[in-house]
């Protein structure tokens, strides 16, 4: 019987879903409640808190269709500003055994999202969610000894594993460094602290880049602070994220030592892109909706909006891959690596990829 | 260019052109919140009045339930092609870059599938507007619609061929995109109709299920009677439809152009043909919400990725500008445009050439030069 119900239940919902095309039942769904949405994932939002003056932390309940994260993943969030909907990838800070999601949102000087999130989320807030998506996650087995490592927002994806570790009760060696300017720009300290507290392999520290003291370590990352904190670093698994001059500081130190190959990484800055706006040559063409202008040496996304299209993207920094299309015949240069491709008929991400030359794009 | 066009300096065209564009931007650098607050709740309205009318009709034993639960439904299938999805899958949403308003995903009430639609009208009608032999709008390929057709017997047709589509509208735009006619003069092969062929199957496949066969069954002994509701929504947003959209460019005095006559057009001669070529409906705000605007045609036609809404916001300003350049601004109400696109269809029966073919008319060239 129990077998039935859903069997049931999957059968009414596809009568449903034949009476109501050409639309579906989402469409009408969500008019009478967002969050009864089916395929879509959506978030209502059940507590908003401010843990410092430019940051937002939010816990969602998603909908439905939402299966969960794993630890050091990201979301694309979607939100309505002035009419557009726009979309940034944020990593969950929450455990993945929790049902429910927590982000923590840094207020970006610069950041349309961002900010719109900081200044008008309130409970009961729905926001559009994609399924988590991402590489920079902990191996299962676990290892025995990790180190997590993180600067400014840059915490949320390895808190998340350290909460998922907790939730696990790791027994290995655990070490979190964290970075932060000081006291007042700490997130999550009172979390880590009893973190601390319930998991004895577990050692918390507390770097201040810019405070001279209250810190458990102050200035900038340094071997010593390797030292200092995991001194048993070398036999680890390292799970980096942070700002860039931070990500390259420890970079330059494991490639010293010759552990690169123990050291993970997420990007969550843009890395520094460089075009050649001078010397750009060329026509772009978007086939499908018959625009054609001249290359201006700037990212393909970037060229597309300023001829009035609108392609789908999230991240615009080459990590989300919500901007591939195809490409259909010319030659791109990757603006992260600097590779260049001229295969016919390959995947490229708009946001990263600088023509060269003349370039059809299947959009 | 021959006809009205020569009026017209190269000068005074790309001045036009010029003004047109700036219309143009100053509603794109507008568009905003208002806009999706609009077609949000037009779509509200649209999924309400289904929903009302597909439940009135288990009640369809009652007649008024019946009749109210036949408009209702009308309306809605109505409000969903043209206000709704003809707009959307023109793109003039894309910019909010909500999927669910996104042209290359949104699929409509009608058996005609969106993909083969955008080909045939974004593409093929909205490029080559009234340019006979590339336009396949005009008469669909079916009828006489142009006294430059060259008549045949089978012309004679006519008249009965116009209403036989405004019944059956739907499945004539379903069929439109097969391009029969031209696989008959063997200028197209049944093996290149293969793909349209098979969406078109599919997508009336589940039309035709849930109107003809689900919902009558829901209904039970009811069945003849919802079968009968649905099949009368579907005869009535036909009607409508048909109606509205050969108002916009089949009445007298709408101009057509000959291939070689628009070659290496200019942007400024593009929106010329465009204006030409349309033909508006007067009415008022709710009139104008029913034809999915599409009663400001000519408007449509020079911007047609623009949110309709914004039509009547800027006829003032277009028709402004065509009288400044001395260009005909061809406007009426619906009965007097029907009666003008039924004319031309009778007429174009017999082999008519009607008069030779004056360009409309233009004040004088002093006034043009001038202006
Ligand atoms: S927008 Fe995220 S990869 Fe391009």
């Amino acid at each position: 019987m129990t077998a039935l119900v859903p069997r049931r239940a999957r059968r009414l919902a596809s009568l449903a879903e034949a009476l109501l095309t050409p639309h579906g039942m989402d469409r009408y769904l969500e008019l009478v409640d967002p969050m009864l949405v089916r395929r879509e994932i959506r978030g209502l939002v059940t507590d908003v808190r401010r843990q410092t003056p430019d940051t937002v932390t939010l816990t969602i309940r998603p909908s439905r269709a939402w299966r969960g994260h794993i630890a050091g993943q990201y979301v694309r969030v979607t939100v309505e500003i002035d009419g557009v909907r726009r979309t940034r990838c944020y990593s969950p800070a929450g455990s993945e055994h929790d049902e429910s999601l927590e982000l923590t949102i840094k207020a970006d000087p610069q950041g349309l999202v961002s900010r719109h999130l900081n200044r008008t989320v309130t409970i009961g807030s729905v926001l559009g969610l994609s399924t988590p998506d991402g590489e920079f996650t902990l191996p299962s087995p676990r290892p025995r000894r990790i180190l997590l490592l993180s600067g400014g927002s840059g915490i949320t994806p390895v808190l998340s594993m350290l909460r998922t570790l907790a939730d696990e009760k790791h027994e290995g060696d655990l070490a979190f460094l964290h970075y932060s300017n000081g006291a007042e720009d700490a997130l999550y300290r009172a979390e880590l602290a009893d973190l601390a507290r319930r998991l004895p392999g577990l050692r918390v520290v507390h770097a201040f880049t810019h405070a001279k003291t209250g810190g458990d370590l102050h200035g900038f990352f340094s071997k010593e602070h390797l030292a200092e904190t995991a001194p048993w670093y070398p036999d680890a698994e390292t799970f980096l994220c942070g700002p860039k001059p931070l990500m390259d500081s420890v970079r330059e130190v494991f490639e010293a030592d010759g552990l690169g190959a123990h050291l993970h990484t997420e990007e969550f800055t843009p890395p520094a892109l460089t075009f050649d706006t001078e010397n750009a040559e060329g026509q772009v063409r978007f086939a499908r909706s018959g625009r054609e202008f001249a290359n201006s040496g700037k990212p393909l996304l970037e060229q597309a909006e300023e001829a009035g299209l609108s392609p789908e993207h999230g991240c615009r920094m080459g990590i989300c891959f919500s901007c591939t299309q195809i490409k259909t015949s010319g030659c791109v240069r990757n603006a992260k690596t600097g590779e260049t491709s001229s295969e016919e008929n390959e995947e490229i991400q708009l946001c990263i990829s600088v023509p060269v030359g003349d370039v059809e794009i299947n959009a | 260019m021959t006809g009205l066009q020569d009026k017209l300096t190269p000068a005074q065209v790309e001045e036009f052109g010029r003004e047109m564009d700036e219309v143009r931007q100053r509603i794109v650098a507008d568009l905003g919140q208002a806009d999706v607050d609009y077609i949000h709740n037009v779509i509200k309205t649209q999924r309400a009045l289904e929903v009302a009318g597909r439940g009135l009709l288990f009640a369809g034993f009652f007649p008024p339930a019946w009749v109210a639960g036949v408009t209702a439904l009308s309306v809605a299938k109505i409000l969903d092609n043209m206000e709704i999805g003809h707009n959307v899958m023109h793109g003039q949403y894309d910019w909010t870059r909500d999927p669910a308003l996104s042209s290359q995903k949104f699929e409509w009430d009608t058996v005609a599938p969106s993909e083969n639609w955008r080909h045939s009208h974004n593409y093929i009608h909205h490029t080559y507007t009234n340019i006979l032999d590339k336009d396949r709008d005009i008469g669909y390929g079916v009828l006489r619609m142009d006294p430059a057709q060259k008549w045949n017997p089978y012309y004679l047709g006519n008249p009965v061929y116009a209403t036989l589509l405004a019944l059956f509208f739907q499945w004539g735009v379903m069929l439109h995109d097969l391009e029969v006619d031209r696989v008959v003069k063997g200028e197209r092969t049944w093996a290149e109709n293969k793909p349209v062929l098979r969406k078109i199957v599919r997508k009336a496949g589940r039309q035709v299920g849930k109107d003809y066969v689900l919902f009558p069954l829901l209904t039970g002994p009811l069945a003849p009677l919802t079968f009968l509701g649905n099949a009368t929504a579907n005869l009535t947003r036909n009607l409508w439809a048909f109606s509205i959209i050969f108002c916009g460019h089949f009445p007298a005095d709408v101009e057509s152009f000959t291939e070689e006559e628009t070659e290496n057009e200019s942007r400024g001669q593009w929106y010329l043909r465009q204006i030409l070529g349309s033909a508006n409906i007067t009415g008022g705000k709710l009139f104008h919400i029913m034809t999915g605007n599409l009663s400001h045609q000519i408007e449509h036609h020079l911007f047609p990725d623009i949110p309709a809404r914004r039509y009547p916001e800027i006829a003032g300003e277009v028709r402004a500008i065509c009288e400044k350049y001395g260009l005909p601004y061809n406007t009426g109400p619906l009965h007097k445009q029907l009666f003008s696109v039924a004319k031309k269809i009778v007429k174009l029966a017999l082999p008519w050439n009607g008069e030779p073919r004056t360009p409309a008319t233009v004040e004088s060239d002093k006034t043009l030069r001038a202006a």
